[in-house]
């Protein structure tokens, strides 16, 4: 469904990801690992066009969509809930929940979408009236997602929503995203928190320095022994 | 007690007309953190059009405001394009520096076309006075006040309830993030250079008709008086550019009224340092949060 063909990107003169290539199929639950700076983010953001690429292709459904602005890629179905949730503090949580929804015009599909939400986060609809500012880290990860998904998706892009959360949390957050999942979205997630992030993947890649240095099944990647020691504080 | 209700009366007048100047300042800086000192300048050609509406068209008060608004809202979103929209990605000294360049050019391409002459406005608006306790109030002045409420509330309404007042209040708040629910920002930055500038281009007729003269240099003074208008609310504020534009309005005519109106201006300034030193946010103003 999603593919990336070798595809470089730079900041300035740091060549941030080298020839990655990847691929996501309907369905699926594909995550990006690696540690901190080696290109997680950018990636995603290079997917949802928010960084331009250097060299290489982006392909949904085998269209090239390397060179369409951010908002189309929105249009064509891909959804993003990124790095530190960036969800916007001085409005509620309802007008976040509908800027999610911005460019669909089916207003009675969003007002069963919406319940959806509320239904899935009952905080969320006692809280839709605050300002999304004043929500717990969870909540506002809670949030961040929904809003990602009220833009009726086909793929979504979870960039590290396991991020700051306490470990109850961490764990809620992971089964939501099966949930996701299992209701027919597709879902590429990139995460530091590898073990969770396996265990519930069905394949995954490891980044490391902008490049892809490995990949496989999530079973796989997490009996690796590389990926026990780097990753998983396995001996 | 009369004089200081009049004296209160001739500042709401006069601050209404910054409020509406401070507030293109305060919108254009909260979507892309630029002083756009050429706004000052739009609300100069506002008043021409609008004059020339009056003058040659002989159109009334309502249409006059309604076209300088118009050409004023596609001067604002032609100037973004060619001038500002190709630094998007430049340090903010750039942008800024650039927009004091595109606040000459048109004061001096005015001056090129217009004259450098002092015009009279026309008086489209009857001579009637309202007399209130001891306290005048003339047609101008209840036009001023009317068409800067019906404007703020028109803003507020497009702000808070469209999609577009949406698109605008989440690029302010986070341009990528917005893009990430498919806003274009591009169109919406172009949105707000329109609201803006028809709003100083409204200004530009109020005062017009306010101070019955017009000249190419007219947009310095008040552009700069809306601008610490627009710091002292809170830059980037909406209801702090209304407030902030009655505040300065109503302490320049108090300072005229009581004081000497040679130091009206002086005050104005001394006020902008004050409130940078004391409280650089302004009334209503965020603390700027550092992006991690």
């Amino acid at each position: 469904m999603l593919e990336i063909k070798k595809l470089n990107v730079y900041y300035g003169v740091i060549h941030a990801l080298k020839d990655v290539s990847l691929t996501v199929d309907e369905g699926e639950i594909v995550t990006l690992i690696g540690a901190n700076g080696a290109g997680k983010t950018t990636t995603l953001r290079t997917i949802s066009g928010l960084n331009k690429a250097t060299s290489g292709e982006i392909l949904l459904d085998g269209e090239p969509i390397t060179h369409i602005s951010a908002p189309q890629r929105v249009k064509l179905g891909i959804s993003q809930s990124p790095e530190g949730r960036r969800i916007f503090p001085e409005m509620t949580v309802l007008e976040n929940l509908e800027l999610g929804a911005f460019l669909r015009k089916d207003k009675n599909n969003i007002k069963k979408d919406l319940e959806a939400v509320y239904e899935r986060f009952p905080i969320l609809s006692d809280r839709k009236k605050q300002t999304a500012g004043t929500l717990s880290g969870g909540e506002q990860q809670m949030l961040a997602i929904s809003r990602a998904l009220m833009a009726k998706p086909r793929i979504l892009l979870l960039d590290e929503p396991s991020m700051g959360l306490a470990p109850l949390l961490v764990r809620e957050i992971f089964d939501i995203i099966k949930d996701i999942n299992n209701a027919g979205t597709t879902i590429l997630l990139v995460e530091q928190n590898a073990s969770m992030a396996l265990s519930i993947a069905h394949r995954a890649y490891v980044l490391e320095t902008g490049s892809i240095v490995m990949s496989g099944t999530g079973e796989e990647l997490a009996k690796s022994n590389e990926i026990q020691k780097a990753y998983l504080g396995g001996e | 007690m009369e004089q200081f209700l009049q004296q209160v009366v001739n500042g709401i007048s006069l601050g209404s007309i910054y409020a509406l100047i401070a507030l293109g300042y305060t919108m254009v800086y909260g979507i892309i953190k630029l002083i756009n000192f050429a706004h000052g300048d739009v609300y100069m050609i506002g008043a021409y059009i609008g004059f020339a509406a009056i003058t040659y068209a002989k159109l009334g008060f309502f249409p006059a405001l309604l076209i300088s608004m118009i050409l004023c809202a596609i001067l604002g979103v032609v100037i973004e394009r060619i001038a500002y929209k190709p630094l998007r990605n430049s340090t903010r000294i750039a942008v800024l520096i650039t927009a004091i360049g595109v606040s000459l050019f048109l004061e001096y391409v005015m001056m090129f076309f217009v004259g450098a002459e002092v015009r009279s406005y026309p008086n489209v608006l009857s001579n009637y006075t309202l007399h209130l306790h001891g306290v005048v109030i003339n047609m101008q002045q209840i036009y001023i006040i009317v068409t800067a409420i019906a404007l703020m509330v028109l803003l507020q309404f497009i702000v808070h309830k469209t999609k577009t007042g949406k698109a605008m209040r989440a690029v302010s708040i986070d341009q990528d993030a917005a893009q990430l629910m498919g806003i274009n920002a591009d169109s919406t930055i172009s949105y707000t250079f329109a609201i803006g500038s028809a709003f100083a281009g409204a200004a530009g007729v109020l005062v017009g008709i306010y101070y019955n003269s017009i000249d190419p240099l007219m947009g310095i003074m008040p552009g700069l008086k809306a601008f610490v208008a627009a710091v002292f609310g809170g830059i980037g504020s909406i209801p702090g550019a209304m407030i902030g534009g009655l505040g300065i309005g109503i302490m320049e005519t108090l300072v005229s009224g009581y004081g000497n109106s040679m130091y009206r201006d002086a005050f104005v300034f001394l006020f902008l340092i004050l409130i940078l030193i004391l409280k650089p946010t302004g009334l209503m103003g965020k603390n700027i949060r550092e992006k991690v």
